[in-house]
């Protein structure tokens, strides 16, 4: 599987991110987005008309969403991460599918204009970015008032990964994430998972104090 | 009131290979500036209808709203005909200019924001090295750096000690010379330059002049953007947002020598455009 990577894209992150909690190899080819805007080339937009990146290439299957990819690689290697028969997870998953491209446009937006220089409409899509991440907030609170953790049913899915590095990197777009317990929980959770990579502003959990009473009991 | 002095010094604002012919709108000092590709047969910035001197060099375009004293610095070394030079791509970050170059400046937090790369967690000492502000070309100089790092370069195939020379000759640009793995006894060259915007925004301009056959030129940008925005987000939450050139904010050790001399080096030159005079 070839995925075509930009180490500062959140979208290519969500699939190297998966790859990497299902430990399935990824041949990683690299591509001068910025400066070089390589994604607009002739050779790339041959691959994806889009002109976005990422772009997954296994055989002869081309995929150019992320969420198709994450489904794909899910499919393949991890069953669990996939919503199973029940109707109600898999409308959720959909669902958080779905809005993970308002997140997307919105903070990935912002993120844009206030790191690279990408021309936009800051204070509008800061303004949506808010609004999805007080409907994200509200939902995950809910969640952990029925004893869950991730967003659709008991274990975390590709909902999760879709929707968490846009989430996370929300500061870059100088939106904050400090007014949202619930969210904070739990992308405490998703970087507690086995095999979490990092990203570029999204650090690893690094290892807490040690307890002084497990010291003491030695 | 902004110092005459910084005004008199020279600045990044923009990549040569992109400028728009149309000109772009920017800031510099806290004031507008536009910058022009080729408007005029040669790229050329304006300020309130003033055009500014410009150098082109190092890849990048340089200015000046005031009357440059002297030419803008040189780096001999990156003039090997072998070297890559990379263009790593503008980045904005909410921080004082100088903020992010002493930040640069910093060996320290290697093995905690550059974790597993520039530094390990298991080997966080700094040994002693040697800082000095030279006068006779009026820079900062810290030299026999020494730190342990598990990936020193995209070139580093595996966990080296790297040996550091730290430069600073203007007040918002840094260069480094590094161990190169591929080549003993040459240095690779990698730069901060930094645009100050205002005194908490700046866009900063990374460069390098590498010796490296094998990695292509979009693997190098990407990692030295992957060092960079590991930096970004620890730039942005710095407090105070100022750098402090008061000695009574803070307590600082050994490691963090290059720091202390480029502080008093900035307040010594009234470099303080980003800088906090008096305790808060």
């Amino acid at each position: 599987m070839i995925l075509y990577d930009y180490i500062l894209s959140p979208s290519c992150y969500k699939v190297r991110l998966l790859a990497s909690l299902l430990e399935v190899p990824l041949e990683v080819r690299p591509v001068d987005f910025h400066p070089g805007r390589e994604h607009k080339s002739a050779a790339l937009l041959a691959l994806n008309p889009a002109g976005s990146i990422p772009i997954l290439v296994d055989g002869d299957l081309i995929l150019t969403e992320s969420a198709a990819m994450l489904a794909y690689i899910a499919g393949q290697h991890g069953p669990g991460w996939l919503a199973g028969s029940n109707p109600v997870d898999i409308a959720q998953q959909q669902q958080w599918l779905a809005f993970s491209h308002r997140l997307t446009h919105a903070l990935g937006g912002a993120r844009l204009v206030e790191m690279l220089h990408f021309y936009g409409d800051l204070p509008a899509l800061q303004a949506s970015g808010i609004a999805a991440l007080r409907e994200l907030e509200a939902a995950l609170f809910a969640r952990r008032l029925s004893g869950g953790t991730f967003l659709v049913a008991d274990a975390p899915s590709i909902a999760d990964i879709a929707c968490f590095p846009y989430v996370a990197l929300a500061p870059d777009g100088s939106v904050s994430l400090d007014i949202y317990p619930s969210i904070r929980i739990w992308m405490r959770a998703i970087r507690a998972l086995p095999g979490f990579i990092e990203m570029p502003g999204i650090h690893r959990l690094h290892e807490l104090a040690p307890d002084p009473f497990e010291e003491a009991s030695l | 009131m902004m110092p005459n002095t910084m005004r008199d010094a020279w600045y990044p604002v923009g990549l040569l290979s992109g400028l728009s012919d149309d000109g772009k709108d920017s800031q510099l000092l806290g004031e507008p500036i536009s910058v022009f590709g080729a408007k005029n047969g040669r790229p050329s910035v304006e300020s309130a209808g003033r055009t500014l001197p410009v150098v082109e060099r190092f890849g990048h375009l340089w200015t000046s709203l005031g009357s440059p004293n002297k030419d803008l610095f040189t780096i001999p070394e990156a003039d090997h005909p072998e070297r890559k030079l990379v263009d790593v791509g503008v980045v904005r970050v909410k921080c004082s200019p100088l903020r992010a170059v002493e930040n640069f400046l910093d060996v320290a937090h290697f093995p905690f924001v550059h974790t597993d790369i520039l530094g390990a967690e298991s080997h966080p000492e700094v040994s002693d090295y040697k800082v000095e502000i030279r006068d006779d070309v009026d820079e900062v100089w810290a030299t026999k750096v020494e730190f342990f790092q598990p990936q020193a370069a995209k070139s580093a195939g595996g966990g080296i000690t790297t040996e550091y020379m730290y430069r600073v000759p203007a007040p918002t640009c840094a260069v480094l010379y590094k161990t190169c793995p591929p080549r003993p006894g040459e240095w690779d060259v990698i730069t901060l330059f930094v645009q100050p915007l205002t005194e908490d925004l700046c866009d900063v301009w990374p460069w390098m002049a590498l010796f490296d056959d094998e990695s292509s030129m979009t693997d190098l940008i990407h990692f030295q953007q992957l060092i960079f925005l590991q930096d970004r987000s620890i730039l942005e939450n710095q407090l105070p947002k100022r750098l402090p050139l008061d000695p009574a904010m803070e307590t600082p050790t050994r490691a963090d020598l290059t720091s202390v001399a480029y502080r008093r080096w900035l307040k010594r030159h009234n470099y303080t455009f980003g800088a906090q005079l008096v305790a808060e």
